[in-house]
């Protein structure tokens, strides 16, 4: 057993550690999140050109991930910069759709694209009715000759103003929430009768809820099996969770750190105020909290390539611990930090938000408490 | 022992609720988020309550209180919060009038308090520094004698819409030289002086509320002083007890509850609401009945109070119980809105994103941490009640 990096890993994490300190400040942040697009694209070149992108993807691919610990190691340095460009869904989930669902010819004409930084993924899943059921789905897509037309109202499209293309998830065949009759579509952004209404999220992304009406795609646009998708969509959204865990694991060292100093350095009565044994015994906890969360990130991308039901429960309960250490670490720094946590002023905020909301993204800890218990 | 309500307090009740139905404004009844409102709107029920002589519960009826009993107090608060008005800002009616009427000279009294009840003063609040927080006792704002004006120096934080006030109730030293609590004094001052400015502090949730306000060599005169000079921390002190009044915000609390439910009501999950589902539903009742033993600590302590016996540590626990539960509540909305927390107001077009009830949902999360920071922060409020009760 042994939980090291290698030395690739170790100098990913310390090439994008440093351009996370020489380029994305919290102030640079603050500009991009404030743009008119919400990203950087020379910043997404620049990721392109680190490797980021190619290490999402195997070697077949012309990639070069070893494990999935590559990406592991790359999302917990994004957290730790709160980075707010699309590599969640372009690489990971990207990677994850592409490489188990994509034709030979679709691999070949996207995966040179997206390492090359030259395109952009979005992951059309949720629907307002189904809340965090990935097989609750209205959206329909009705196969039409060699096509299908897709009718239906997709939520909170994290990246979708960015993104060239679009993963849908729709219905085919069956009742609204059956686990089959379930087909994903790979769709272009400029698709007739896609329309999108764009805004900000509460973390700093770009979102859109977004519209399809009479979307013709072509069959060959499938990916994974038409009628049988759910497979596909689980196994890429516990990649999903596995890599926010990643993020959150960034976000919360960063934010203990953050506590520590505050509290080694604000001084009231006389003394600081991490001489106070009642706010030391909740940096522990906050640490312990942490410690337990990389226990859980380490274990669910260690088992990302097991047998469904082993992986399932896995991402379940890496979910439930970081949405739970999450939230704890979120609002005990804020309250150790007292009024200057509740400011914009402190980059603490912008990392609480964030933690609030990866709670919320794919399934919050009572979804997963409930999927946990129902893979047994 | 009993718990019943006496005929007179239900027949005030009816007559409060009657009078909200009949005179607030009805587009400013239900706002969930009072950060949104406007400056003529946070004074339109407060002018009304005013023109009834109902705008100062807790005030001594010669300076134009109602002569309510505690109770009556009490169940007014509650209609008020059940209804869902406006929200009275305390700065004015619940923290400086009182130290007015209780240590102010008799021109002051006359000058000031038919001010604070019309509202033509708006008082902000100048007792946090970014140095003194919890230890207030350690702020460093200084007030120098110079004929018959102080003049004050120094900074204080957190002044809560101090842009809309024009008078600021500050705290000073005086004696440098004495011990933290006994060299501060009380000063009233006209935020129009030469010299106060006013930096607005941005909130994580975006919102612009507190302040920091700057006093650079701004000349006081002298009568603006409360009391006695170096004995401010006592009237401090005073004024900290009185701005715990109807902190549990149990009815406030109710109401935040209801609006959950209502979410939980329309969100389904797989075709059931969220609400008939049985983890949330035991989340729900769990609230509630953490809501309903902060109700009956309250109405103790309120029935005490009626008895002669003077308010001790109950304040300390109703502010601790009452921010946790006004904090749980606003993460089970976030809990219930579940995509839809996400969206941070309108999409581009303008349009609001995913259903009404959503929106502001995570914001008001992320604000009331505050609760938990601001009126003497909850660790404070454990120290209190483990010197003042327990003896430790």
């Amino acid at each position: 057993m042994d939980f090291s990096f290698t030395e690739e890993q170790q100098l990913l994490r310390s090439s994008i550690g440093r351009f996370i300190q020489e380029q994305y400040r919290i102030d640079t942040r603050r500009e991009i999140v404030a743009s008119e697009t919400g990203w950087r694209r020379d910043y997404w070149e620049q990721f392109a050109d680190l490797g980021l992108l190619a290490a999402a993807f195997p070697e077949a691919d012309g990639g070069f991930r070893s494990s999935p610990i590559d990406t592991l190691v790359i999302m917990e340095e994004l957290g730790k910069g709160l980075v707010v460009e699309p590599y969640l869904p372009t690489a990971i989930l990207g990677s994850a759709f592409l490489c188990n669902g994509a034709s030979e010819a679709m691999r070949a004409d996207l995966i040179p694209s997206i390492m090359e930084g030259q395109t952009i993924l979005a992951f059309a899943y949720a629907e307002p009715q189904g809340r965090y059921n990935l097989a609750n789905l209205t959206t329909f897509a009705q196969k039409d000759g060699n096509s299908y037309v897709i009718n239906g109202y997709k939520a909170v499209v994290i990246g979708a103003p960015m993104a060239d293309k679009l993963i849908v998830t729709t219905r085919t065949a069956g009742e609204q929430r059956d686990r089959d009759g379930i087909t994903v579509f790979l769709v272009d952004r400029h698709a007739r009768g896609l329309s999108r209404r764009d805004y900000t999220t509460i973390d700093g992304y770009r979102a859109s809820d977004v519209t399809f009406d009479n979307v013709r795609v072509d069959a060959a646009a499938v990916l994974g099996e038409p009628d049988g998708g759910l497979p596909l969509i689980d196994q890429a959204v516990d990649a999903g969770i596995a890599a926010i865990c990643g993020e959150a694991l960034g976000a919360m060292k960063t934010v203990n750190e953050m506590t520590i100093e505050y509290a080694k350095n604000r001084k009231q009565f006389g003394t600081p105020i991490g001489k106070f044994q009642v706010l030391q015994h909740r940096m522990v906890d906050m640490f312990i909290a942490y410690e337990q969360s990389i226990s859980m990130t380490y274990m669910v991308h260690l088992k990302l390539d097991a047998a469904p039901v082993e992986r399932v429960q896995a991402a379940a309960a890496a979910k439930v611990q970081i949405g739970k250490a999450g939230r704890y670490i979120g609002q005990e720094a804020v309250q150790i930090h007292g009024g200057m946590g509740m400011t914009d002023e402190l980059a603490l905020g912008y990392y609480f938000k964030r933690l609030t909301m990866i709670d919320t993204q794919f399934g919050n800890v009572d979804h997963h408490l409930r999927r946990y218990a129902r893979a047994a | 022992m009993d718990m019943q309500f006496t005929p007179e307090d239900l027949a005030f009740r009816d007559e409060v609720r009657q009078f909200i139905a009949d005179e607030h404004p009805k587009a400013l009844l239900g706002i969930r988020y009072r950060q949104h409102l406007k400056r003529e709107d946070i004074l339109a029920w407060h002018q009304i309550l005013y023109q009834k002589g109902w705008i100062a519960p807790n005030w001594p009826v010669e300076y134009g209180g109602t002569g309510w009993t505690p109770m009556q107090r009490y169940m007014f608060s509650e209609e008020c919060a059940r209804a869902e008005t406006v929200t009275i800002l305390p700065f004015g009616l619940n923290m400086v009038g009182p130290v007015i009427y209780t240590f102010g000279s008799p021109e002051q009294k006359e000058r000031f308090l038919p001010k604070i009840l019309s509202a033509e003063h708006w008082w902000c609040q100048g007792y946090s520094e970014p140095e003194a927080g919890s230890d207030l006792a350690s702020l460093r704002t200084t007030a120098v004698l110079d004929g018959d004006e102080y003049v004050i120096n120094g900074q204080k934080t957190w002044t809560t819409l101090a842009q809309l006030a024009n008078w600021i109730f500050v705290l000073a030293r005086t004696d440098p030289g004495a011990k933290p609590q006994a060299g501060i004094s009380f000063f009233l001052v006209d935020m129009n002086t030469p010299g106060v400015s006013v930096r607005p502090i941005k909130l994580i949730d975006g919102s612009y509320e507190v302040n920091d306000t700057f006093f650079d060599n701004v000349r006081v005169p002298r009568e603006n002083m409360i009391g006695e000079e170096n004995q401010g921390w006592t009237y401090a002190k005073f004024l900290l007890g009185h701005e715990r009044v109807g902190i549990a915000g149990v009815a406030r609390s109710k109401t935040a509850l209801g609006y959950v439910r209502d979410m939980a009501a329309h969100e389904m999950v797989d075709g059931v609401p969220l609400g008939e589902d049985d983890g949330f539903a035991a989340k729900l009742a769990e609230v509630e009945i953490e809501l309903t033993a902060l109700e009956f600590t309250e109405l103790r302590s309120l029935a005490a109070e009626s008895q002669g016996r003077a308010p001790g540590a109950e304040a300390s626990i109703l502010k601790i119980r009452g921010t946790e539960i006004q904090q749980r509540i606003t993460e089970l909305a976030v809990e219930a809105v579940a995509h839809y927390g996400f969206p941070k107001g309108p999409s581009e077009d303008g349009a609001t994103v995913g259903p009404a009830y959503a929106v502001g949902a995570v914001d008001n999360y992320l604000q009331m941490r505050k609760t938990s920071i601001y009126g003497g922060s909850n660790e404070i409020q454990r120290n209190i009640i483990a010197k003042m009760v327990l003896g430790l």
